[in-house]
C-alpha cells in the first residue's frame, strides 16, 4: 500500500511542476507590460516603474524570478493582493472554509440522493420510477448551473421567501470563527436558531451545486448496479435463499460502487468549476467568487493564486479517490 | 418448384449506423429538436421580428404576448432596455451555437494529431504531450477557460480560444487511447509491412478506426461548449454587451427577475433545450456507434 502511494505521489511531480509554471507565467502572458498591468495605469513615471520591478523581483532574471516564486509558495507566501493589500494567503484562509463548506454539503446531498434513486431505477428497471428516474438525471446533467439558481432563488426566496437569497448566515446572528465552516461556528457560539439560519442558506447553493454531480452518480448507479445484478455470484446469492434486502446491500451494492466511486472522484472537477458559477449567484464568500471578482479588479496575484489553489485542490481530491479505489479494489494496488 | 435465390448483402455501415440512430427515440426527437434551434439559428437575420440591438423606449420589459399587456409585435417580451427577446434569442443561437461549432473543431483538429503522434512516438513524444495535458488536465474545464480569459481578456474570440483550450486534452487523451489499442493488430502490422510510411498509417489505417468514441467526445463537448459559452457569458467573461448571447442576456437580466420572470426563464429554457438535445443526440450516437460502449440499459 505504501508503495502505491509513493507511487502515485511521484506520477503527480510534473503535473504540480507545469501547475507552478502555469501559475507563474498567468502575470507575464498577460498583454502589455506586467507592472503597468498591474497598477492599471500607463505611462508610469520612469523611477516609480523601476522601483516597483524591483520590489516585485521582476527586474531578476527569469529562472530566478520562477524558483523565487516557488520558493515563496513553499513557504505559504502567496503574493499580496494589489487591492487589499492583504497577504493572498491570509484571505484564502478566510475563504477555503466556505467554499469546502458548500463543497462537501453538495456532495453528500448529491451522493445520498444520486445512489438512492440509481439503485431503485436499477431495481424497478423499465417501471414508470426508473423513466423518471433518468429523465430527471437527463436533464439535471444538461442544467446549466446558473440559471437553475437563479430559477430557485425566484421560487424559494422570492415567491414562497422560504430560503435566504444569499450569504452564509442572517445577519442578527453573531458568530464567531473558530473553525471558519459556519455550520460547526453557528452551534458552538450561536446556538440552535443561529445553525438553523446557517442551515437554510446553505440549501440552494448546495442543491444547484450538487444536481449535476447527482445526475451522473444516479446514472452511473443504476448501470452499474444492473449489471452487477446479472453476475453469478448474486444468482448464487438467490439461490442460497437470501432475502432481497441482504442482496442488495450486502452483495451487489458493494461492488457496484467501485466504478461510482471513480465518477465521484471526476465530479469533484466540476464542483469546483460549479463553484465559480454557484458562489457567484448566491454571493457566498468562498475561493470562486473570489477568483472571479479578483479577474475583474485586475488583482492578479490573486488569480495566480486562486488557479494554483483550485488545481491543486483538485490533484488532491483525486489523489484521495485513487488510494480510495485502491483500498476498495485491490486489484489496483497491484497493477503497474 | 422454382428455386428461389436471395442474395443478402449486408447493410451499407451508414445505413446500419441509422438503423441504430433511430431506434432511439429520444435521440431521434432530440436531433428534430436541435435541426429546428440550428436553422433558427442559422435563419435569424431572415426571420427576428427585429432587430436584435435596437432598443424601444417605449416598450420596457413588456411581458410576452400570453400574459397581461402582452403584444404580437414582442412575441416573447422585451428585456429591460426594450429590445426584443425573441430576435435577441435567436441571434444569440448564432453566438452560442457557433461558438460551440467552432471550439469543437479547433480542439478536436489539434487534440487528434497531439493523440496520434503520443501514440506513435510513445517514447520520444509521448511522456511530453501527456504531462503538458496532465497540467491542463489539473483545471477543470470552465477554470481552464477562465484561466485562458484572465490572461487574453474577455471577448468572442477569446472565447472560443479559451474552451478549445479547455476542451484539448480530452481530445489527445482519447485519442491516444483508441489509437494505442489499434497500433497492435494485424491489420496495421500489415498495413506496416507493406511500406506504409507513419503519416499514412496514423491518418488512413489508425484514424478512420479510432472515429466512433471521437464522434461521441466531439458531440459531448459540443454541449458542454454551449454551458461554458453561457457561463463565461453570465460571469461576464465571454461574449461582451450588446451583442446577443444566451449567458450575457441571463446576467443583465437578473436584476428584474422580480418584474418580468420572462427575461430570465427564456434564455434558460433556450440554453437547457439546446444542451438536452445534443446531450440525448450524443447518447444515441454512442449506442449507435459502439456497440462495445452501450451502457446497460
Amino acid at each position: 500500500m505504501f508503495g502505491f502511494l509513493l507511487r502515485k505521489l511521484a506520477t503527480l511531480a510534473p503535473t504540480l511542476l507545469g501547475i507552478t509554471l502555469v501559475a507563474f507565467g498567468l502575470i507575464r502572458l498577460v498583454p502589455g507590460d506586467p507592472i503597468e498591468v498591474m497598477m492599471g495605469e500607463r505611462g508610469m513615471d520612469e523611477a516609480a516603474h523601476a522601483e516597483m520591478a524591483h520590489r516585485l523581483g521582476l527586474d531578476q532574471p527569469l529562472y530566478k524570478q520562477y524558483f523565487d516564486y516557488v520558493g515563496n509558495l513553499l513557504h505559504g507566501d502567496l503574493g499580496q493582493s494589489l487591492v487589499s493589500h492583504l497577504p493572498v494567503s491570509e484571505e484564502f484562509k478566510a475563504l477555503f472554509p466556505a467554499t469546502v463548506e458548500l463543497a462537501f454539503f453538495a456532495l453528500v446531498l448529491a451522493v445520498s440522493l444520486g445512489l438512492t434513486l440509481g439503485m431503485l431505477a436499477a431495481l424497478k428497471r423499465g417501471s414508470l420510477l426508473d423513466q423518471g428516474v433518468m429523465g430527471t438525471a437527463t436533464v439535471g446533467y444538461s442544467m446549466p448551473v446558473f440559471w437553475w439558481g437563479l430559477i430557485l432563488i425566484m421560487f424559494f426566496s422570492v415567491q414562497l421567501g422560504w430560503t435566504p437569497i444569499s450569504g452564509r448566515i442572517s445577519v442578527e446572528y453573531e458568530v464567531d470563527r473558530v473553525t471558519g465552516f459556519m455550520l460547526i461556528d453557528s452551534l458552538l457560539s450561536g446556538g440552535p436558531g443561529a445553525f438553523a439560519s446557517s442551515v437554510l442558506h446553505l440549501l440552494l447553493p448546495g442543491i444547484v451545486l450538487g444536481t449535476s454531480t447527482m445526475a451522473v452518480v444516479a446514472r452511473m448507479t443504476r448501470s452499474s448496479m444492473l449489471e452487477v445484478l446479472r453476475e453469478d455470484y448474486i444468482r448464487t446469492a438467490r439461490a442460497k435463499g437470501l432475502s432481497q434486502a441482504r442482496i442488495v446491500v450486502v452483495h451487489a451494492l458493494r461492488n457496484a460502487l467501485i466504478p461510482v466511486l471513480t465518477v465521484v472522484g471526476m465530479q469533484t472537477g466540476s464542483l469546483l468549476a460549479g463553484a465559480v458559477l454557484t458562489e457567484t449567484i448566491f454571493s457566498w464568500p468562498g475561493i470562486g467568487k473570489w477568483l472571479i471578482d479578483s479577474i475583474a479588479r485586475r488583482d492578479y496575484p490573486v488569480v495566480q493564486a486562486g488557479i494554483l489553489i483550485s488545481a491543486l485542490t483538485f490533484i488532491g481530491v483525486n489523489l484521495v479517490v485513487d488510494i480510495l479505489y485502491g483500498v476498495v479494489n485491490p486489484r489496483i494496488r497491484s497493477q503497474h | 418448384m422454382e428455386a428461389v435465390i436471395t442474395t443478402s448483402s449486408p447493410p451499407s455501415p451508414l445505413r446500419e449506423f441509422w438503423q441504430g440512430f433511430s431506434s432511439n427515440r429520444g435521440a431521434l426527437a432530440a436531433l428534430i429538436v436541435f435541426a429546428l434551434l440550428a436553422l433558427a439559428a442559422l435563419l435569424a437575420p431572415w426571420v427576428a421580428p427585429h432587430d436584435p440591438v435596437q432598443q424601444f423606449r417605449d416598450h420596457m420589459l413588456q411581458a410576452p404576448v400570453w400574459s397581461e399587456g402582452g403584444t404580437w409585435e414582442f412575441m416573447l417580451g422585451t428585456d429591460e432596455l426594450g429590445r426584443d427577446m425573441l430576435s435577441r434569442l435567436l441571434h444569440g443561437g448564432r453566438v452560442s451555437l457557433g461558438i460551440g461549432l467552432v471550439s469543437v473543431l479547433l480542439s478536436l483538429l489539434p487534440g487528434v494529431i497531439l493523440g496520434l503522434l503520443a501514440a506513435f512516438y510513445q517514447h520520444s513524444l509521448a511522456p511530453a504531450i501527456m504531462r503538458v495535458m496532465d497540467v491542463m488536465l489539473a483545471l477543470p474545464g470552465l477554470l481552464l477557460a477562465i484561466c485562458v480569459i484572465a490572461v487574453l481578456g474577455p471577448g468572442l474570440i477569446n472565447t472560443v480560444i479559451a474552451i478549445a483550450i479547455g476542451a484539448l486534452p480530452g481530445y489527445t487523451r482519447l485519442t491516444r487511447a483508441a489509437a494505442l489499442a489499434e497500433i497492435g493488430r494485424d491489420y496495421v502490422t500489415a498495413s506496416r509491412v507493406a511500406g506504409a510510411g507513419t503519416f499514412r498509417l496514423m491518418f488512413s489505417a489508425v484514424l478512420p478506426n479510432c472515429m466512433a468514441p471521437l464522434i461521441v467526445n466531439a458531440t459531448l463537448s459540443f454541449s458542454s461548449a454551449i454551458l461554458e459559452t453561457a457561463g463565461l457569458g453570465f460571469l461576464g467573461l465571454g461574449v461582451q454587451a450588446p451583442m446577443a448571447e444566451w449567458g450575457t442576456m441571463l446576467s443583465s437580466a437578473r436584476d428584474y427577475m422580480e418584474r418580468a420572470s420572462w427575461v430570465v426563464t427564456l434564455p434558460g429554457i433556450t440554453i437547457l433545450l439546446s444542451v438536452l438535445a445534443v446531450n440525448l443526440m450524443g447518447d444515441g450516437l454512442r449506442d449507435a456507434l459502439d456497440p462495445k460502449l452501450r451502457r446497460v440499459s
